[in-house]
């Protein structure tokens, strides 16, 4: 089980800010793809990947980056703090 | 060095005087801090963050600086939830034995804070919310460091 968590309009989208995944998925990528299957809302939330950002536990990542060991996803649009 | 990452407002006068007090050693000290600003009919604005990734990824754009020039000491303060224009975001404060370190190492936190902290603002007007978007600039002012 991993834990995925939306931010912003990623969240809106979708309609909750975390949930626990059950998912066999290698990469991030390929979770990205189990996750759009699911419903409309989830390929409305992930329809561009360019115009999203990945964090790993908390630390930036790519979409290409292996899932092994990992316990937190969250999936969120370019920051924009300061 | 102290990051913190509040919803309460905070006071930047009283935050530079605590914080240039305690810079022992320092021969200049710069701060910045960004408010809200009341653009286009703006009414309010909510911060959203990621907690726990937030303070990690603030200390570690701060441990960055610390490598990169010789600093005494410095600060970082973020706020998130609702803000009113007029309002202060955040700020950064760095000390140095000299003003070069200090002013490189304040835009560097500046830049790195904008687009690799976890923070996300909707803006708020009349005719309803909106999601703030990056901006290229943003991008482009990290390859400069």
């Amino acid at each position: 089980m991993i834990d995925v968590l939306y931010f912003a309009w990623v969240r809106e989208r979708i309609g909750l800010p975390r949930e626990r995944v059950e998912s066999s998925a290698a990469t991030v990528a390929a979770l990205v793809d189990e996750l759009r299957a699911r419903e409309e809302r989830y390929a409305a939330a992930f329809a561009d990947t360019a115009s999203l950002r990945v964090a790993l536990d908390q630390e930036l990542a790519d979409f290409d980056a292996p899932l092994s060991g990992v316990r937190e996803v969250a999936f969120f649009p370019p920051m924009t703090g300061g | 060095m102290r990051v913190a990452v509040q919803s309460a407002p905070f006071d930047p006068g009283a935050e530079v005087s605590d914080f240039s007090a305690q810079a022992a050693g320092a021969g200049a000290v710069v701060t910045f801090f960004g408010i809200v600003r009341p653009d286009d009919g703006l009414t309010g604005m909510e911060i959203e963050h990621y907690p726990g990734m937030t303070e990690r990824a603030i200390l570690a754009i701060v441990g960055e600086a610390v490598t990169r020039w010789s600093l005494v000491d410095a600060l970082v303060i973020h706020r998130f939830g609702p803000l009113k224009p007029g309002e202060a975001i955040m700020m950064v404060a760095t000390a140095a034995p000299h003003r070069g370190d200090a002013f490189a190492a304040a835009e560097f936190l500046m830049d790195y804070l904008k687009s690799r902290a976890p923070f996300w603002k909707k803006e708020t007007r009349a005719g309803g919310e909106a999601w703030v978007g990056a901006k290229d600039e943003d991008e482009a002012a990290l390859r400069r460091w």
